[in-house]
């Protein structure tokens, strides 16, 4: 089993989540068998193949680098659990 | 008028609007009387009877004016909430974005609202599209207009675009915005009994679209018929410079594809399609959808996909991949909801664990597993690598063929209680199908065929290469006019 109590908590953490014990051994148990499902992804010969990171069928597009919006922050703001004078507002981080 | 507005194809409804037989504010206010009746399906996550009945009547005053009109001018359609519109609540079906106002509009909305659409509403989802039945969504299933044989509505429509498909079904509008992941518009267009559209990565934008998996998600139409999709799809396809996955190459008029004519076209079956375990009645759905090309005149060749048995592995660790870092934006910051932390960190923590539901944190925590320090090598690239087996499987046998048929899903709809008991890798074969065209790329089409013993509709889908969604219309036209499918759910039917 590659994915254990310890897994879940790593990744839970670099996930930004957290569960109760026995939510995290729910989880588990589920990403166990997806994991086992997908093992046979193992049984193809990869050699000398690049891995295909887009099909779309187009060099990325550049756009010069300019403004094209103007004026946003109070509509963006608008959306935020929390802000003041046009900025977000999150738990202090620094004492 | 003896024609009921809400059985109308599109291209009906225009010639009716052209000639003033109709107005765009009757064809409305029949569907958002027709939408109140079945608020019991809860195909709509937010109704917008104000906003459309002003578009209707503006749409009206512009074809009595002479003004120049839209393409589809007048015509009422539904947006899947996973488009941004301006204004109005996008959810993704999630908790986390339940309250979210986007500042701004999709791409594809836009562009059919600039053809002259009128929207009815949001249409429910999967959350953030990642299941197969809408029963992730935060808003509630939605219920599938065909009933089950005890005439009970007890079946999913299908997902993620199940608002859409139960919507279009069940005559609640006349065509919907559906996005496709790994078959989230072929898949309920089959349980449903509709035709969908996925056209090919790269033919729409997916800009304003809430993000998923970015090498994958594509925008499309749900329609009850082909024409109706290719006439939908030709206003939301297009060059978006905020996309620059989107090619830019003019959008040709599908609808003149529609010749009925595929003679000497050649179509392949793929033969690892037809597994041990295939449904007995969905190959004869599909012998049937074979069948009638062959008396349309189209040469039928059996074809391989080789690598088509990996596709559902490769899929789920390259979407999980992707959906792990798109959803990593709902923080607790900029979208509406937050659950208060003693760090900031645990404010992420706590927003996050309260705002996706559990199909959203298991694929989290498989993508977020999968792009690990130590995995990412034996899963993530190893998978894209087989993504290029994959994809080079469609190349070879476009090299033969001009289109593919296959089935579009494993069953017709299943019940809520048989979805429940199923373990998330039994969800997720339901996509067995569907996926192998999303990993290439390649546009794919599903109708409805032919009715199966439990009364319910069995889909194909009409695969073609990239770019060219002409054949797959062209050959889509002529099996649905051949297949001559009209049944109607029990809903419509009353």
């Amino acid at each position: 089993m590659s994915f254990n109590e310890t897994t879940i908590k790593n990744i839970s953490k670099l996930a930004r989540l957290h569960f109760p014990a026995e939510q995290e051994e729910k989880f588990t148990k589920d990403i166990n068998s997806i994991l086992n499902w997908v093992e046979e992804l193992k049984e193809v010969n990869v050699d000398n193949i690049e891995p295909l990171v887009s099909v779309s069928m187009q060099e990325p597009q550049f756009r010069k680098d300019e403004v094209t919006t103007g004026e946003l922050q109070n509509e963006l703001m608008a959306n935020a659990p929390e802000s003041a004078h046009g900025f977000y507002v999150v738990p202090k981080m620094v004492e | 008028m003896t024609t009921n507005l809400v059985d109308l194809h599109i291209s009906e409804a225009l010639k009716l609007l052209d000639k003033k037989e109709i107005s765009s504010v009757e064809l409305t206010k029949a569907h958002l009387a027709e939408m109140e009746k079945a608020r019991f399906l809860n195909a709509y996550i937010t109704e917008t009877p104000e906003i459309a009945l002003e578009q209707a009547q503006l749409s009206d005053k512009k074809r009595a004016s002479g003004e120049k009109i839209g393409r589809l001018e007048g015509i009422p359609i539904a947006n899947k909430d996973l488009y941004c519109t301006k204004g109005i609540k996008t959810t993704a079906a999630s908790k986390i974005l339940s309250n979210f106002i986007p500042p701004y509009e999709s791409t594809v909305t836009q562009n059919l609202k600039d053809a002259g659409t009128v929207m009815l509403g949001k249409v429910n989802t999967d959350q953030f599209a990642m299941g197969g039945s809408t029963m992730t969504s935060y808003f509630g299933v939605t219920k599938n207009p065909w009933t089950d044989e005890n005439g009970e509505y007890n079946l999913v429509p299908g997902g993620s675009s199940g608002g859409s498909a139960a919507a279009v079904s069940a005559g609640l509008c006349m065509g919907a915005t559906g996005s496709d992941t790994g078959g989230s518009i072929r898949q309920p267009a089959s349980f449903c009994g509709i035709t969908g559209i996925k056209p090919t990565y790269g033919r729409c934008s997916r800009y304003g679209i809430v993000a998923f998996s970015s090498s994958l998600d594509q925008a499309g139409p749900m329609a009850r018929s082909v024409e109706d999709c290719a006439l939908l799809l030709r206003e939301m396809a297009g060059h978006d410079p905020k996309d620059s996955t989107v090619v830019n190459t003019p959008v040709p008029d599908y609808t003149a594809a529609l010749t009925g004519d595929i003679k000497g076209k050649k179509i392949g079956i793929p033969k690892e399609y037809r597994s041990n375990d295939l449904n007995p009645e969905i190959a004869a759905a599909w012998d049937k959808g074979i069948e009638l090309l062959k008396n349309a005149g189209a040469e039928i060749v059996e074809i391989s996909l080789p690598h088509t048995k990996y596709a559902l592995p490769v899929y789920y660790i390259i979407a999980c991949a992707e959906a792990s870092s798109n959803l990593a934006r709902y923080d607790g910051v900029r979208y509406t909801t937050r659950v208060d932390g003693s760090s900031l960190d645990e404010m992420y923590e706590n927003t996050r664990t309260d705002g996706f539901g559990p199909e959203v944190v298991r694929r989290i925590l498989l993508g977020t597993f999968v792009l690990s320090a130590g995995f990412y090598d034996a899963y993530y690239t190893r998978a894209q690598r087989v993504r290029r087996l994959i994809y080079n499987d469609f190349i070879t046998a476009f090299e033969s063929v001009d289109a593919i048929l296959a089935p579009a899903a494993p069953s017709t709809a299943l019940s809520y209680e048989a979805m429940q008991n199923m373990s998330p890798v039994d969800t997720y074969l339901g996509d067995v199908f569907t996926t192998p065209a999303s990993l290439a790329g390649v546009p794919s089409l599903a109708l409805p065929i032919t009715i199966a013993k439990n009364g319910l509709p069995i889909g194909l889908q009409v695969i073609g290469k990239h770019f060219d969604e002409n054949t797959v219309f062209k050959v889509s036209g002529v099996l649905e006019s051949l297949a001559g499918f009209d049944k109607k759910p029990h809903h419509v039917k009353g």
